[in-house]
C-alpha cells in the first residue's frame, strides 16, 4: 500500500477540478509553450510573423508530422520505430516508379502509387512488430535493423538514382494551397492527425492501445492478445510512413533512396515533446501535432533569427531534453492529482 | 515515559488539499517494539514516509534523540540512525546479498577496489545476527522473499539503526518464517534497538508489540499498551465499528455439480502432476508455503504459463486453454497475486480497468461508448462499494482494498462462472476485506465455482467448504470443511519439505 495511502480522501479535489488540472498539465502545457515560442519570435525574429513565413511552417511541417502520428501509436504501446525515416525512402521509390510507368493514365497511376507506398509501408512495419513480438527482441533492435534493411531496397529498387518525371498533375496538387492559406500537404497531415484521434480516442482499438501500453501483462491476463495490437501499431507506423513518403513526393517531386535520413529522430521528438511518455500508455496524438509545430517553429525561428546552422541543432536538442524533464515533473503532478 | 526516543508533535500533511496525516502526536519509547495499526489510507504510509525523509511535514515537528528532525531526503534519514524496512523491498537483484548489503560503504582498498574478503566477512556477520544460513556471495535474485527481508533488516544494521521501521514485513511471509522474523525482532528489541512495526496482521502483533498506536482517516485514534486489549477493542479504534463475525460462513449455500475440473494437469517435466475440482458454489481453499506451486498452478490451468500436459474440463466438458484469452472465454477469472503488476492498468481511471475485460459489450461497431461504460463501471463500484472519488480517478490513486475490488469487478463485469483468486485480501485493509469475503459468498451463493489462494489459514478455515494443501508442487491433501485443523493442514504444508 506504501505508495496509495497518502491520497486517501478526507478532502478530495472535487472530480470537475481534477479532470481541469490534468487538462491543464497535460495538454494545455505543450499549447501553451508554442504560443509563448510563437510570440517570442514573432516579436524578435524579422519576417517571422508573416503569412508567408506561416504558410512555410505549415508545408515544412507536413511530412514529420505525418510520420509522428504513426509513431505516437508505437511509443503508446510502449515501443520505438526507428525504422520509419528509411521506410519512407524506400516507398518513395516504390511510389515514383510505379507513378512514372507510362503506361498508365496519371490517375491510375497516381493511385496505384498511393496504395504501393502504403503498402510497403505497412508490410515493413508489419515486419517490425512481428518479429519483436514473435521472438520477444525489443524494438529498438528490430526497427534498427529495418533501418538498414529498407534503405538497402531502396537502393535496390531504384537502382541507386534519384526517380523523376511525376506526372503533372501531381505535382500541382502538391503546389496546391487552398484558400490561399491551406497548402494541399499540410491537409493531408491534418487528415491523417485526425484519422489517429479518433482512433485513439473513440474506438475499442484504441483503448486497448492505451492498455497495452500501461501494463501488456495486466491486458494478457485480461483475455486478450497484447502482441496483436503491438503488430498493429507498427503497422500503422509502417503505414503512415508510406503516406508520408506520398506527402514527399507531392512536396519535393523526387523518389530518392537517400531521402528520409534522420526522419525518424524528428518523429520521435516531435512526440515526446508532445508529451507522449517513452514507457508507453500515456499521451495524445494532438500534443504530437502541436511537438511537431514546435520543433519546427523553433527551427524556422533560429534561422530568422539569425542563429547559424551550427547552433540551432544544439538548442533543438536542448528543447528535446527539456520536454523529457518535464514530462517526469508532469507525471509526478498528475499522480498526486486525484 | 522515561527516555523517549522519537517524538511526534502535532505533524500532518496534506497533498493538493488532500490531508493524508493530521495532528499526529505521538511518543516512541527507546527499545519499545511499538505497532502502528490502521486500515490502508489511515496514513500509516504518510507517517513512515515522512520519518524516512521521503515527504517533509505540513505542519507540525518531529524530534529524533532529543533534536529536531528534519530529514530531506532518505539518505538524511539513515546518516540519523532511522531506517526503514518498506513493504517493496529495494533489494538490487542482479548483485550479491554482501554487495546489497554493504552498498552504500563498500569495503575499498586502494584505488577504489572492493574488498572482497571484507565485504564478505562483514556480511556473514549481519546474515549471522538475522539467522540467514546463505552464503553471502548469492545473488538476492536466487532468495525467497523471507529471505530477502531478512537481508533488507541485516543492511538496516550494517548502519547501526537505532530506529528500524518495519513495513508490514509480515505480508508475504509463511506462519513459520513470521515465526524466524518474530525471533529476530526480540533479539534485536533485546539489543536495544527501538522498533515501529506496522502491520495489517491484528493478531501477530500482540507477540511482539509493547505498546500500540491505531490511525484512522489520517488521524491518531489512540496509543494503549498491548496488554489489556483484545483483537475486537483493536478493530473498534480501527475502523469505528464492530465486525462481529469476521467471515460469516454460510451454511445454506451447499454446492452443486463439479464447475471445474482439473486432471492431471503437469507444467513441466520436473514437477508432479495434480488433479482437483471445484463445484458450482463451492469456495474451495488451496493451502501451502509460498513457492509450493499454488500460484504456478493456478497460472498453468488459465493459460498464464505454458503447460505440458493435463485436462481442463468446465461443466463436464474438456476446453482447451493455451492462452488466457481461451481462460477468459470459457468463463475463467483470474485474480492474481501481484494486483499492481498483472491485475491493474494504473495509471488508467476506474472505468476502463473495469471495462476491459469485454469491450464488446459497452462498444458498437468498434466505437466505445462512454455513457454505456460510465453506467456500468458506476454500478459496479457502487455494488463493491469502491472508494473513489469518481470512475475517471486513476486506480493508482486507489488503498489497496479498493483496487482489489476493481479487479473483482472487472471479472463481474465480464460475467463469470469460476473465479480463481490468488491471495486476494493480501494488502487488504480490514474493512474491505470484510467486503471481498462477502462478495464472495454472494458469488457463492449465486453458483459461482471460487477458488481461493491464501497465505492466510484462518481466513481459508472462515471461508471455505474443503481446502487442498500444496507441498513442493503437489497436492498432498484434501480437508473438509467438518475437519479443518490448523495444525493438520500446517503439517500437511511441510510434509514434502521435511522429508529427506
Amino acid at each position: 500500500m506504501s505508495e496509495t495511502s497518502e491520497s486517501l480522501v478526507v478532502a478530495p479535489v472535487s472530480p470537475g477540478r481534477a479532470k481541469f488540472l490534468r487538462f491543464l498539465i497535460r495538454d494545455a502545457g505543450v499549447l501553451l509553450a508554442l504560443v509563448l515560442i510563437t510570440l517570442f519570435f514573432s516579436l524578435t525574429a524579422p519576417y517571422f510573423a508573416t503569412p508567408g513565413n506561416a504558410l512555410k511552417i505549415f508545408v515544412q511541417i507536413a511530412i514529420n508530422t505525418v510520420l509522428a502520428a504513426g509513431m505516437t501509436f508505437v511509443i503508446l504501446t510502449g515501443g520505438i520505430d526507428l525504422s520509419v525515416g528509411s521506410v519512407l525512402a524506400l516507398c518513395t521509390v516504390v511510389g515514383a516508379t510505379v507513378m512514372i510507368d507510362e503506361s498508365l493514365s496519371p490517375a491510375v497511376a497516381i493511385t496505384l502509387a498511393l496504395l504501393a507506398c502504403m503498402a510497403t509501408g505497412a508490410a515493413c512495419g508489419f515486419l517490425n512488430g512481428w518479429i519483436s513480438t514473435r521472438w520477444k527482441i525489443p524494438s529498438f533492435i528490430v526497427t534498427l535493423g529495418m533501418l538498414n534493411m529498407a534503405a538497402g531496397a531502396a537502393r535496390v529498387v531504384s537502382d541507386n538514382s534519384t526517380i523523376t518525371g511525376l506526372p503533372q498533375s501531381f505535382v500541382d496538387f502538391g503546389n496546391l494551397i487552398i484558400g490561399g492559406f491551406l497548402p494541399s500537404i499540410f491537409l493531408v497531415a491534418v487528415l491523417v492527425i485526425a484519422a489517429g484521434w479518433f482512433v485513439l480516442r473513440f474506438t475499442v482499438f484504441g483503448r486497448m492501445i492505451f492498455a497495452v501500453g500501461t501494463n501488456d501483462e495486466a491486458v494478457r491476463l485480461s483475455g486478450h492478445n497484447p502482441d496483436f495490437y503491438k503488430v498493429a501499431a507498427f503497422t500503422i507506423s509502417g503505414l503512415t510512413a508510406g503516406i508520408a513518403a506520398m506527402v514527399y513526393l507531392l512536396r519535393l517531386n523526387i523518389g530518392s533512396p537517400i531521402a528520409g535520413v534522420g526522419y525518424e529522430l524528428n518523429a520521435i521528438a516531435a512526440v515526446i515533446i508532445g508529451g507522449t511518455s517513452l514507457s508507453g500508455g500515456k499521451g495524445s496524438i494532438i500534443g504530437t501535432l502541436v511537438g511537431a509545430c514546435i520543433l519546427q517553429v523553433l527551427s524556422t525561428g533560429l534561422q530568422l533569427l539569425g542563429v547559424g546552422d551550427n547552433f540551432k541543432p544544439i538548442v533543438i536538442g536542448l528543447v528535446i531534453v527539456l520536454a523529457v524533464i518535464l514530462d517526469a515533473y508532469r507525471e509526478r503532478l498528475l499522480r498526486r492529482i486525484r | 515515559m522515561d527516555d523517549v526516543i522519537l517524538s511526534l508533535e502535532g505533524v500532518g500533511k496534506i497533498f493538493l488539499g488532500v490531508v493524508a496525516l493530521s495532528d499526529v502526536s505521538l511518543s516512541i519509547a527507546r527499545g519499545e517494539t511499538h505497532i502502528v495499526l490502521g486500515e490502508n489510507g489511515a496514513g500509516k504510509s504518510t507517517l513512515i514516509k515522512l520519518l524516512a525523509g521521503i515527504y517533509q511535514p505540513d505542519t507540525g515537528a518531529i524530534a529524533f534523540n532529543g533534536q529536531s528532525y528534519q530529514p530531506k531526503t532518505p539518505h538524511d534519514a539513515q546518516l540519523s540512525g532511522i531506517r526503514i524496512v518498506h513493504q517493496e523491498l529495494n533489494l538490487l537483484p542482479y548483485l550479491s546479498i554482501a554487495e546489497n548489503l554493504m552498498l552504500e560503504n563498500l569495503p575499498r582498498r586502494a584505488f577504489g577496489i572492493v574488498d572482497r574478503q571484507a565485504l564478505n566477512r562483514r556480511a556473514v556477520a549481519l546474515l549471522k545476527e538475522v539467522g540467514l544460513d546463505v552464503d553471502p556471495r548469492t545473488r538476492v535474485e536466487a532468495l525467497g522473499v523471507a529471505q530477502m527481508q531478512l537481508v533488507e533488516i541485516a543492511k538496516a544494521l550494517s548502519y547501526d539503526s537505532k530506529l528500524l521501521v518495519l513495513d508490514e514485513p509480515t505480508a508475504t511471509l509463511t506462519p513459520p518464517e513470521i515465526g524466524r522474523l518474530f525471533a529476530i525482532i526480540k533479539r534485536l528489541k533485546a539489543r536495544g534497538v527501538t522498533i515501529i512495526y506496522i502491520s495489517h496482521r491484528l493478531h501477530e502483533v500482540f507477540e511482539i508489540g509493547d505498546r500500540v498506536t491505531i490511525l484512522r482517516n489520517g488521524r491518531l485514534v489512540a496509543t494503549r499498551d498491548l496488554h489489556g486489549l483484545s483483537v475486537p477493542d483493536i478493530v473498534r479504534m480501527m475502523i469505528g465499528r464492530d465486525i462481529a463475525d469476521e467471515f460469516g460462513f454460510d451454511t445454506s449455500i451447499v454446492p452443486g455439480k463439479v464447475a471445474l475440473s482439473v486432471t492431471n494437469l503437469k507444467r513441466d517435466a520436473a514437477t508432479p502432476e495434480i488433479s482437483f475440482n471445484v463445484r458450482h458454489g463451492e469456495i474451495l481453499g488451496v493451502a501451502g508455503l509460498v513457492g509450493s506451486g499454488r500460484t504456478e498452478a493456478m497460472r498453468a490451468l488459465f493459460g498464464a504459463d505454458p503447460k505440458l500436459d493435463g485436462v481442463v474440463e468446465i461443466d463436464g466438458k474438456p476446453v482447451a486453454i493455451t492462452a488466457p484469452k481461451d481462460a477468459v472465454r470459457h468463463g475463467l477469472s483470474l485474480l492474481t497475486e501481484d494486483r499492481k503488476g498483472q491485475g491493474l492498468l494504473l495509471d488508467l481511471a476506474v472505468d476502463k480497468n473495469i471495462t476491459i475485460t469485454d469491450l464488446g459489450k459497452v462498444s458498437r461497431h468498434g466505437l466505445v461508448n462512454r455513457r454505456a461504460e460510465a453506467g456500468a463501471a458506476n454500478d459496479l463500484i457502487g455494488q463493491l462499494r469502491v472508494k473513489a472519488s469518481s470512475i475517471e480517478q486513476a486506480v493508482r490513486n486507489l488503498s489497496g482494498g479498493n483496487q482489489q475490488k476493481v479487479v473483482l469487478a472487472k471479472w463481474l463485469f465480464r460475467g463469470t462462472s469460476t473465479l480463481i483468486l490468488d491471495e486476494p485480501t493480501r494488502g487488504v485493509d480490514i474493512g474491505a476485506r470484510r467486503e471481498i469475503y462477502q462478495l464472495l459468498w454472494m458469488l457463492a451463493a449465486a453458483q459461482k465455482g471460487i477458488i481461493m489462494v491464501s497465505s492466510d489459514l484462518p481466513e481459508l478455515m472462515g471461508m471455505c467448504h474443503r481446502i487442498i494443501v500444496f507441498s513442493r508442487n503437489k497436492i498432498v491433501g484434501e480437508v473438509p470443511r467438518a475437519e479443518f485443523d490448523q495444525e493438520r493442514i500446517l503439517s500437511l504444508a511441510y510434509q514434502e519439505y521435511v522429508r529427506p
